[in-house]
């Protein structure tokens, strides 16, 4: 194994490692924040798939967070009042498993993103940056002025969704799953940067001209690692719904795609284990600085400058010497 | 729907277009100038609503408050132009985005410590407190037509700044090619923090306006920093012209589908499902609109380049 995967390996571990010492000194508290930060680091290796590898800023990585968090949520309510989701085509109804929820919060996520990145995509640089933020708010307005589930408030399932043989309930049971779910993620995305399909979507960033001069046609690429992404974030915000058994407008908002962004920047952008090492951080920081401080948001953003202005390889960059991405 | 009704929401669209345009004309500025995508631009609008509240809550006068707007603004946009700004103009938009978002929280949490989280209201200035009688009847609130009146004032200004002084030769060179200018022995450190500074008194204008007919709080500039954005979208990156044209296309459709397409479908449909179905399509209007614009010109009603 080289250094960057010791240290990708390392950080995975430490995830895991903390999630057991709070099991062995009876702490939940500590196993829900490991918990919540998997779920964000999941978000962010969906983002950091096409902000990382391909070179593309999408600022509306909330869009897909928010839908995969809503299908969930709308799904579970269904199963719970009974009534079917859809009666045309044909009928839908709700449902409680986590193993049916998954592949329908991606599937609609990932439809969402062939649209939007569709769109997005014909232009680029800060054009690009503008139109996905401009879309995901489309959808923010869109959740918050259409009534049905909950509009403004959002949306509650009061019991978690369930998992064969598993009890959901149970905070280390239900950070098990998240953690397998992160870990398959983190091998997709290391072999699909690895793959012909990976190389070609690098190239696309490093040197679109050359790319373009050896018969790799861009779009395509960049459209197939946009979808992929969303359907990632879209799965991590299915499992961020089931975490606080609730959905609202916020999980689609700006503030959210931003956040998203920060864990992949703070981590390490193009790093494997980017967006885990800063999803932990920014958990981490949310706990302590919040403890110093109502207003720690403004020291997290100091922080942030510090890193932009002066460390632009983020955690992994720091641990692995600066060197290679 | 009557004639009046309608005539008093193409008013409102023209104000709402007016305050866009504030907004967007600074950001396609410093894009367009020096190549920076500024999230921050919202925290400038904000910066100059309270700096209005405050000044105005203090001495009892709108106008010194209006002022204060303006220079708290320009004078918050040099600084963080100085500080920060200026060492992302060689980065790539990545970094530029993650720096101008942290500027964001700095901004949105030192306030929210300084003036707490309740919103603060400002008080119309005696002078256009009441209302206009204008031809055929309609009557309208003299400060929403000041605002009209303000924001073309400013677009006459710009398009004069911009194309028949010196400076705005610079500004125009500076756009074109940096290098050579400063060659030729403009200050372009200078010039930049010029632009900059321009762009945020326009933006604490537009807070200090619409903190007034609204409300003054925190987070307030960043719904209006995205509708910016798609008007800078819409009319192309860098025009001033494109984001007029972009500002009022947006207030228009924004403001005339919030008030019509609800009732629109209450011709085909029941009321309370025409309700849900307008109001949550109206919301989507000006992005649809945006992605009709994408579809046919990628570079914007007035851009050169995509």
């Amino acid at each position: 194994m080289n250094r960057a995967a010791i240290i990708d390996a390392g950080l995975f571990a430490a995830l895991v490692a903390v999630a057991l010492v709070a099991q062995a000194a009876g702490e939940p508290f500590v196993i829900t924040l490991a918990t919540k930060a998997a779920i964000f680091a999941l978000a962010g290796v969906g983002l950091n798939l096409v902000l990382g590898y391909g070179g593309l800023v999408s600022f509306g990585h909330a869009a897909f967070f928010g839908i995969g968090g809503y299908v969930a949520g709308i799904l579970a309510s269904h199963a719970m009042s009974g009534a079917p989701v859809a009666t045309f085509p044909f009928t839908m109804q709700g449902t409680n498993e986590m193993l049916a929820i998954w592949p329908m919060a991606m599937a609609v996520a990932g439809l969402v993103a062939l649209a939007i990145g569709a769109l997005s995509l014909r232009t680029s640089g800060v054009y690009f940056i503008m139109v996905t933020l401009a879309f995901a708010q489309m959808l923010y307005y869109f959740a918050i002025s259409w009534p049905a589930y909950g509009g403004e408030d959002g949306l509650s399932f009061y019991v978690r969704n369930t998992f064969p043989g598993l009890n959901t309930f149970d905070p280390i049971q239900f950070f098990a799953i998240v953690a397998v779910l992160l870990g398959l993620a983190l091998g997709l995305s290391a072999l699909i940067v690895r793959s012909r399909f990976g190389l070609a979507l690098r190239a696309a960033r490093a040197a679109p001209g050359r790319a373009v001069a050896v018969g790799i046609r861009p779009f395509g690429i960049r459209l197939t690692a946009f979808v992929i992404s969303g359907m990632i974030t879209g799965l991590a915000g299915a499992l961020y719904a089931d975490l606080n058994r609730f959905v609202s407008p916020a999980m689609l908002s700006w503030h959210m795609s931003g956040e998203i962004m920060v864990f992949v920047i703070l981590g390490g952008v193009g790093r494997l284990a980017g967006p885990l090492a800063g999803a932990g951080a920014y958990i981490l920081l949310e706990h302590l600085l919040g403890g110093v401080s109502e207003y720690w948001q403004a020291l997290l953003g100091l922080l942030l400058l510090v890193i932009v202005l002066f460390a632009p390889g983020g955690i992994v960059g720091m641990l692995n010497g600066g060197r290679g991405r | 729907m009557s004639a009046l009704l309608v005539a008093e929401q193409v008013l409102n669209g023209l104000q709402y277009g007016m305050m866009l345009f504030l907004m967007a004309a600074g950001l396609t500025l410093v894009f367009g100038v020096m190549g920076l995508i500024n999230l921050a631009h919202g925290a400038l609008y904000m910066t100059g609503a309270f700096a209005c509240a405050a000044v105005a809550a203090a001495t009892g006068s709108f106008w010194l408050g209006l002022a204060a707007s303006l220079a708290a603004a320009a004078s918050a946009g040099a600084l963080v132009e100085l500080a920060v700004i200026r060492r992302l103009y060689a980065r790539d938009h990545l970094d530029q985005v993650l720096a101008t978002f942290a500027l964001i929280l700095v901004f949105s949490e030192t306030t929210r410590w300084l003036f707490g989280s309740f919103p603060l209201y400002l008080s119309l200035p005696e002078a256009l407190s009441g209302a206009v009688d204008l031809p055929g009847g309609l009557v309208y609130p003299a400060f929403r037509l000041a605002i009209i009146g303000i924001g073309f004032a400013v677009a006459v200004f710009l398009f004069w700044l911009i194309g028949r002084t010196r400076l705005g030769i610079r500004i125009r060179a500076g756009e074109a090619d940096r290098e050579m200018i400063a060659a030729l022995g403009v200050d372009i450190g200078r010039l930049y923090t010029l632009v900059f500074a321009l762009g945020a008194a326009l933006a604490g204008l537009a807070g200090a306006l619409v903190g007034t007919i609204q409300s003054v709080q925190v987070g307030m500039g960043e719904p209006v920093l995205i509708l910016a954005f798609v008007v800078i979208v819409i009319g192309g990156i860098g025009s001033i012209r494109g984001a007029l044209v972009g500002a009022l296309v947006v207030g228009m459709t924004d403001t005339l589908g919030k008030a019509f397409l609800p009732q629109l479908f209450a011709l085909a449909m029941e009321p309370s499902a025409a309700r849900a179905v307008g109001s949550a399509l109206a919301s989507m209007l000006i992005y649809i609109l945006m992605a009709a614009v994408l579809i046919v010109r990628p570079q914007g009603l007035f851009g050169a380049r995509a």
